[in-house]
């Protein structure tokens, strides 16, 4: 409150201030080996105020009276500065004021109350599993803890605290062939992070998938090298997610659309939003792409965003269409001659956030995801369906243009199908797509028992860069002909 | 002004003495690190956001034999201090034996560094404004969108441990990009800088690079993908080469899963690997380019070969593996790296191409294949077909699959190496000096739509 009123007396119309304690924990193992074991916390605090409809912005972590007053007068002082080249005002879209809010993550098992023992115990027992593997040599585990206490408060009235946590256990196998010409690598990709607790480490059940994410390790050496051409693709959820976050999730963030992010993460094809909203189709009839943060364990979830807002579940394609955007309270007044033809009030979808304390929040993705089919088809169904065409489980290599257009996308494990049946293993593969079109390719999609979380840890957006966590979920899909390359070069 | 704090020495080996005296364990090591940060975003001609901060962090990394712990905290008050170094202690004791724990090094000389510039430390967000403007007020003239990043970090970093080691260093470093588009989304041109002296810098200059390209970049055509001989300007070559000696680990090698492995056991020291015009080096005490007098270990840093005339000279090996294989250790984090170029300029490269292709910078560049030490990534932000000598036209972006090892194994020349930002996010990154190349046979593999 004193942050408030001290950046008020400066002349801010408007100003918020986090007060954050993020707790991070993490052990990395290789074999036998604890690698390193290491405790983190960082606390702080940082003033947001709008001057004359300029922003301003200044942390620190020394929290006394007189730097949290010297703080906010010198983010209101940086607002008047950073006014001086101004074309167009900031105005914020109202937002009811949260009282006194409370909200904690769903951890059933707070990690830092978890002994380490057990951890690393857990750890090496993983690792051992692998190793018993023949041909596995080396292998990598980890697990990464985080809770953060937030506390927020802003001028419009509102007053709340979260406690978030997240939790994700790692493993990566490889296997080097013996005359050492080849080696490759089976990441745990079927394990993603979630703002869970211990308890998603022991669900996780490492111990027991070890040795087959090692023999998976090692059939790739011997897997045959793809050939070039184009084939349809039946992508598992655990390789799917990345694809929904790289172009689908990207492109509809608003900051994007309005050139806002141009000199770092790019701008969107889906742009501009009076030739895309209600117009556009992205996909077929059948895909439906939501927002929000409210499922149960998903990184993004949260009771208030870094703008204060109370996050809603919206629709961002709507049976193939564009039909919203990713907004925070700034942006939201930008979509007002839609939302008015909708119907619908204008307001922001809650998607404010800042990494941490000191840096500044704006708008990042919510979870993004794609919405399971009516039939309540399954993985193998998919690929029972398909001739002649390659399935491809997990996440690997990845690449997409500043626009979203182009993008290239690797895997885990690629199986070869022939005739309805998966008929050997590949290697080398990679799809390039152009994002449109490979939407339009869908032609076949899992129902709600299909229905996975994928989750990306260090989605990377803004300057000075800021990583937000995120979960997709979406069930297994299928897209005819898809161009794919061969990615074992020699020279 | 909070832009101008970071800790002194003196300050430094106060708090670690503090923290050292309250340790308990075999071996303590405890690092600070301390300093500001502010930027200033423009998007749409005019600033956007902006933010400062000043943060202190202390590590306290306790061992009990061949049992470690690190906390990490940027509470320093003296009760908080002993509650980490207590956690730190903590943590070792229930910590498994590690079988490659090394000793503490004792006390250490080291080169003194001297990147740090005062221009830079006192930069304020009025100071940062007009940078901006002297980028957006142009384009605004010329009709044309600006977006750019200033970003400007002052800090030091000290290094103490319970065997009497103590080293300290401060450096500054800033960056300046930006991408000016046309207003209909049909053309874009970047440019950027990074130094550790905001006076080397000058916002107007780099501005007009980028709306220049920015107005020659409009209406792309399609040209088919395939090899191409390329005109890489220094921060495409930079983009691509910082992951050379990023790979250039002796452990991996050894054992089998690097590039730099050797096909029936060991690495590769020794062997030519790219072309022999090419050397690569990082010295912290590089005047275009300083860095890192020291590893997080205390270990003192000085220059480094790491490829010489195309052979293979070092890799990086730390203490316990070079213990192990019977070398020096060589630290890898001097955050610098040169390499040797020519005396052309980029026009004179491109009069010498017939038919050809100039990138000036890549983007989300993402690794492929460790064995070859291929990435994929794309065109951004000025791309240009060359005809006969000539520059005739822009050309709609494209996707590489490429090594930099292949890329400097077809090289044909290089010009004068100049300090790039290669850095995608846009901050000061790796100190980066490299010329312009022209090489042969790059291999874009689709097209993209995206300007």
């Amino acid at each position: 409150m004193l942050a408030l009123d001290a950046a008020r007396s400066a002349g801010a119309e408007y100003a918020d201030v986090r007060i954050s304690r993020n707790r991070v924990q993490s052990i990395n193992t290789r074999e036998r080996r604890v690698q390193g074991l290491s405790d983190n916390e960082t606390f702080g605090f940082g003033v947001r105020t709008l001057v004359g409809g300029a922003w301003g912005f200044a942390a620190s972590s020394d929290l006394t009276r007189d730097e949290v007053a010297r703080i906010a007068r010198q983010a209101a002082a940086q607002a008047k500065a950073n006014r001086a080249a101004q074309v167009r005002p900031v105005v914020l879209a109202p937002a009811p004021a949260t009282k006194e809010g409370k909200w904690r993550g769903p951890a059933k098992l707070d990690p830092f109350d978890i002994a380490i023992e057990e951890k690393v115990a857990l750890l090496l027992s993983a690792n051992e599993a692998a190793l018993k593997v023949q041909g596995s040599r080396f292998v990598n585990s980890a697990m990464f803890f985080l809770r953060e206490e937030k506390t927020y408060a802003n001028s419009d009235g509102s007053f709340t605290e979260q406690m978030i946590y997240r939790a994700s256990p790692t493993m990566t196998v490889t296997a080097v062939s013996s005359d050492s010409s080849d080696f490759q690598s089976r990441q745990s990709t079927d394990i993603a992070p979630m703002g869970r607790g211990w308890e998603h480490v022991l669900d996780s059940k490492l111990v027991e998938n070890a040795p087959r994410w090692a023999e998976e390790a090692v059939q790739k050496l011997s897997a045959k090298p793809v050939e070039v051409g184009r084939y349809d693709l039946v992508l598992h959820p655990t390789h799917l997610g990345l694809t929904i976050h790289e172009s689908i999730a990207h492109p509809t963030e608003l900051d994007r659309v309005y050139g806002y992010e141009a000199n770092y993460a790019g701008t969107s094809f889906v742009a501009p939003p009076e030739k895309m909203l209600g117009k556009f189709k992205y996909g077929p009839e059948f895909m439906n792409i939501q927002g929000d943060r409210s499922q149960d364990g998903s990184l993004a979830a949260c009771g208030w965003d870094d703008d204060g807002v109370q996050p809603e579940t919206f629709l961002i394609i709507k049976n193939g269409i564009v039909h919203d955007y990713q907004t925070t309270r700034e942006q939201a007044n930008w979509l007002d001659w839609w939302y008015k033809q909708q119907k619908l009030p204008t307001r922001s979808h809650g998607c404010s956030y800042a990494q941490s304390w000191a840096d500044v929040q704006f708008q990042r993705m919510p979870n993004v995801s794609l919405l399971p089919g009516e039939q309540n088809l399954k993985w193998e169904d998919l690929i029972a369906a398909t001739d002649r065409g390659i399935a491809i489980v997990g996440d690997g290599s990845f690449s997409i243009d500043q626009q979203r257009y182009n993008a290239q996308f690797g895997g885990q494990l690629f199986y070869e199908i022939r005739g309805g049946k998966i008929t050997g293993m590949l290697k080398d593969v990679a799809y390039q797509m152009r994002t449109p079109e490979f939407w339009n390719a869908m032609d076949m999609m899992g129902g709600k028992d299909s229905y996975w979380l994928w989750g990306a840890f260090g989605d990377a957006k803004g300057q000075p860069s800021q990583s937000n966590a995120v979960s997709h979920g979406c069930p297994p899909t299928r897209h005819r002909q898809i161009n794919v390359i061969n990615t074992g070069r020699r020279a | 002004m909070v832009a101008a704090r970071a800790m002194g020495r003196e300050e430094c080996e106060a708090l670690a003495k503090r923290a050292l005296a309250a340790a308990t364990a075999d071996e303590t090591r405890i690092t600070i690190n301390s300093g500001a940060r502010g930027n200033t975003r423009f998007a749409v001609n005019q600033i956007s956001t902006g933010g400062d901060n000043y943060d202190a962090t202390v590590s306290v990394r306790s061992t009990f034999g061949k049992r470690t712990g690190v906390v990490n905290t940027n509470k320093l008050d003296d009760a908080s201090l002993k509650a980490a170094v207590q956690l730190a202690e903590r943590l070792a004791k229930l910590s498994p034996e590690d079988p490659e724990a090394m000793p503490e090094l004792g006390p250490q000389s080291y080169a003194s560094s001297r990147g740090w510039s005062d221009s830079t430390a006192s930069l304020d967000p009025s100071a940062r404004a007009n940078a901006a403007r002297a980028i957006t007020e142009p384009a605004r003239a010329a009709g044309l969108v600006s977006t750019g990043y200033l970003e400007t970090r002052a800090g030091a970093t000290a290094v103490a441990n319970s065997k009497g080691l103590f080293a300290y260093d401060r450096q500054t470093a800033l960056s300046l990009t930006t991408t000016v588009r046309t207003e209909d989304g049909t053309g874009s041109g970047w440019a950027g800088a990074t130094s550790h002296d905001f006076a080397q810098l000058n916002p107007r200059d780099l501005g007009a690079r980028a709306i220049d390209k920015a107005r020659r970049s409009v209406n792309p055509v399609a040209v088919e993908p395939g090899r191409y001989t390329v005109i890489l300007e220094p921060t495409a070559v930079g983009n691509l080469v910082q992951f050379i000696v990023n790979a250039m680990n002796a452990r991996n090698a050894d054992e089998g899963r690097s590039f730099f492995s050797k096909a029936g056991g060991g690495n590769k020291i020794g062997m030519k690997v790219v072309d022999e015009r090419v050397t690569l080096t990082s010295d912290p005490l590089d005047p275009e380019a300083y860095g890192n007098t020291f590893s997080n270990d205390g270990q003192p840093i000085s220059k480094t070969t790491w490829i010489e005339n195309g052979v293979v000279k070092n890799l990086a090996y730390d203490r316990f593996w070079a213990q192990k294989q019977g070398r020096e250790p060589l630290p890898s984090g001097a955050g610098t790296l040169r390499m040797t170029g020519g005396s052309a300029s980029v026009d004179e490269l491109i009069a010498s191409v017939d038919r050809g292709i100039l990138v000036t910078r890549f983007w989300y560049i993402r690794p492929v294949d460790p064995r070859t030490i291929l990435y994929t990534g794309l065109t951004r932000d000025g791309t240009f077909l060359i005809e006969r000598g000539r520059i005739t036209r822009a050309v709609k972006n494209l996707r590489f699959n490429e090594s930099p090892i292949f890329m400097l194994n077809n090289l044909e020349a290089m010009g004068r190496p100049v300090r790039v930002s290669a850095s995608e996010a846009g901050g000061p990154g790796q100190a980066i000096v490299v010329p312009p190349i022209k090489t042969r046979d790059f291999s874009f593999t689709s097209l993209s739509d995206a300007v």
